[in-house]
């Protein structure tokens, strides 16, 4: 198993390119509400799977753990994550930090997609933004993208 | 509101360029590095963090790489044929049943492992994937589902079954090659994918039966 020559191939994906990515210096971290925002179609148990491109997002509570990872795709490693949640989604980090003051405060709701997509306008034009206001209607500071 | 991207594909994080972006050189499903460690997941979350400082868009690697390339060789014993009249690898699914249902009770299903199928007829899409194997049309040969999702499912039953007999985490893809090479339905997944690609079906219903460059 080659997962460099895996990172290659994707590598060579082509990907959408930014003149001038937005760019904001947040409030001081120990002052900022924190959120993740997964792109490994993360969702709750009892919430809908993530359907062939799904462009559309799930919303993950703070308090629940019941996560299953909905990502098809057989270029990724599942056994770490089977065992440890927070080797995709770190919520339990961030709780901590929350808990020593190093970030003010952990969202109540955090956000997945589905990151194997092959057609990214939906996402930039319609859920993507749909998912910033999300978070930023719970006033969000900071969220930390993960992938997986 | 301010982002922080991981990224574990370089080409990717440095081509999308995102306000602040941390190249974390892990393997693909471990963003945060290593489960079950609390402290090395801390360690780049603080140094993703740090890039809030900043005043201007930055991208960078993480100090850190982790190559799973012959990490572990994983030591997962197989059980002993029942039926010495059923295909052994329908046989050897039905043995690993037991280890996969301690896995579900003791880890959920976080992964996914088997969503589109379940345990019960787990058996019955191996033997699709046998009779592709053994030539039948693809699309003849009874496979409950889109090829790669029906070949995750099962390739999911048995890592999780592998994490359970083997009793502790793997190193990232020890489990997929304990599949893809010691067991007898890894081979027939590896067969039916070849017997696909030989018969012309379009290459995305057997590239992704297994990982891309298997």
């Amino acid at each position: 198993m080659s997962d460099q020559s895996i990172k290659q191939a994707s590598s060579s994906i082509p990907c959408p390119t930014f003149d001038s990515p937005a760019f904001t210096v947040p409030k001081p971290l120990s002052e900022a509400k924190v959120a993740i925002a997964s792109s490994a179609s993360l969702h709750h148990a009892d919430d809908d799977d993530f359907a062939v491109v799904d462009t559309g997002y799930r919303v993950l509570h703070r308090e629940r753990r019941d996560i299953v990872v909905g990502h098809w795709s057989p270029n990724f490693d599942a056994s770490g994550v089977t065992a440890d949640l927070n080797v995709v989604f770190p919520i339990d980090r961030l709780e901590e930090m929350a808990d020593e003051g190093v970030i003010g405060s952990v969202s109540d709701v955090h956000l997945a997609f589905a990151g194997n997509q092959f057609d990214l306008a939906a996402i930039r034009m319609d859920a993507g933004p749909a998912g910033a206001k999300f978070l930023a209607d719970h006033e969000v500071d900071v969220v930390l993208l993960t992938p997986v | 509101m301010a982002t922080v991207a991981l990224g574990s594909i370089r080409g990717q994080i440095y081509g999308t360029a995102p306000p602040r972006g941390l190249f974390c050189d892990f393997p693909l499903g471990r963003p945060l590095g290593v489960p079950d460690d609390a402290a090395f997941q801390r360690r780049v979350i603080e140094h993703a963090f740090g890039l809030l400082d900043r005043s201007e868009a930055v991208v960078e690697d993480y100090d850190v790489v982790i190559d799973p390339e012959d990490a572990e060789i994983l030591m997962c014993p197989l059980p002993a044929r029942m039926d010495p009249d059923a295909h052994p690898a329908i046989d050897e699914a039905k043995g690993l049943r037991p280890a996969y249902q301690r896995a579900i009770a003791k880890f959920d299903n976080r992964a996914g492992a088997v969503r589109l199928l379940d345990a019960d007829t787990v058996p019955s899409a191996i033997e699709a994937f046998i009779r592709v194997a053994e030539g039948r049309p693809w699309k003849e040969a009874g496979i409950p589902g889109i090829p790669a999702r029906v070949s995750q499912d099962i390739r999911g039953y048995y890592e999780m079954a592998a994490l359970e007999i083997a009793g502790h985490t793997p190193a990232a893809w020890a489990g997929y090659r304990w599949f893809r090479d010691q067991t007898k339905t890894g081979e027939v997944m590896r067969k039916a994918r070849d017997a696909m690609r030989e018969s012309g079906a379009k290459e995305p219903l057997w590239r992704f039966l297994l990982p891309s460059d298997s």
